[in-house]
């Protein structure tokens, strides 16, 4: 079975989508994603949607369930990446993604994730 | 380049295959990023719901022209359960399955045109279009 691979880095998770997903590749990235988080106690997930070409309201409801699902597992989402075309076409269909958080890029994101966790500055890799 | 195609919609992956036939022919159409984005989006939550609702059923992609523009039409039908109240139906919110219940709404306004008819017993009908 299809899957998408989840990378470890340091107490950090790191998903990078970039396959079309159909509906059950989406629902065993999150099935995974909430596995790995309790098992490597893993503090953020960052999930990379730049290769992403489409988000539709599962695709929206699965990202908005992990992000949900790693906060009661103590840890925090930040969805990167997402092309401008994505949004407008998000916002229009009706999702804003509440709950959420965003950042433009990888890096970016990384910094989000550090600051949520509370690490002194300088600590950027 | 046919100018009109038909996508069975019976399977999970035959979601990813109809946005994946309706974005080669809005790219064709030089429709611009964001319009393509919103006629694949579109077409995914409406092929879900042929899918989820419908039972299944087809998607019907078809390049229009009238001298003036081009356009891109997608006719969804299902032989599913039917819808007995449209208009609660394309309100934002209402769903019968576990989805958010943006499908017809949230795709109607991703179009320039949408049409619905539906026969409760019998299946329902849904054209999209975008206008390059």
């Amino acid at each position: 079975m299809d899957r998408i691979p989840i990378l470890k880095m340091g107490r950090f998770l790191l998903v990078t989508i970039q396959v079309d997903m159909d509906d059950r590749l989406a629902d065993t990235l999150q099935n995974d994603l909430t596995s790995r988080i309790s098992q490597t106690g893993a503090r953020g997930v960052l999930i990379d949607i730049s290769s992403v070409d489409l988000v539709d309201s599962f695709i929206g409801r699965m990202l908005a369930n992990v992000a949900a699902m790693a906060r009661v597992l103590d840890a925090e989402t930040v969805v990167v990446g997402m092309r401008p075309a994505v949004a407008i076409t998000l916002v229009e269909l009706g999702l804003s993604l509440p709950g959420i958080r965003t950042a433009l890029n990888v890096d970016r994101g990384m910094r989000l994730l550090r600051e949520a966790l509370g690490d002194a500055t300088g600590a950027d890799g | 380049m046919a100018e009109r195609e038909v996508v069975p919609i019976v399977a999970e992956a035959d979601v990813v295959h109809v946005r994946q036939r309706v974005r080669a022919r809005a790219t064709e159409l030089r429709f611009s990023l964001v319009d393509q984005t919103k006629m694949v989006t579109a077409a995914s939550e409406l092929a879900r719901n042929a899918l989820t609702y419908g039972g299944g059923g087809s998607a019907e992609i078809e390049v229009l022209g009238d001298g003036k523009r081009r356009g891109l039409r997608v006719i969804f039908t299902d032989r599913g359960p039917g819808i007995a109240n449209i208009d609660e139906a394309m309100r934002d919110g209402f769903t019968t399955g576990n989805g958010l219940g943006l499908g017809l709404g949230g795709a109607k306004r991703l179009v320039n045109e949408f049409e619905i008819e539906s026969t409760v017993g019998k299946g329902t009908r849904i054209a999209i279009t975008r206008w390059t």
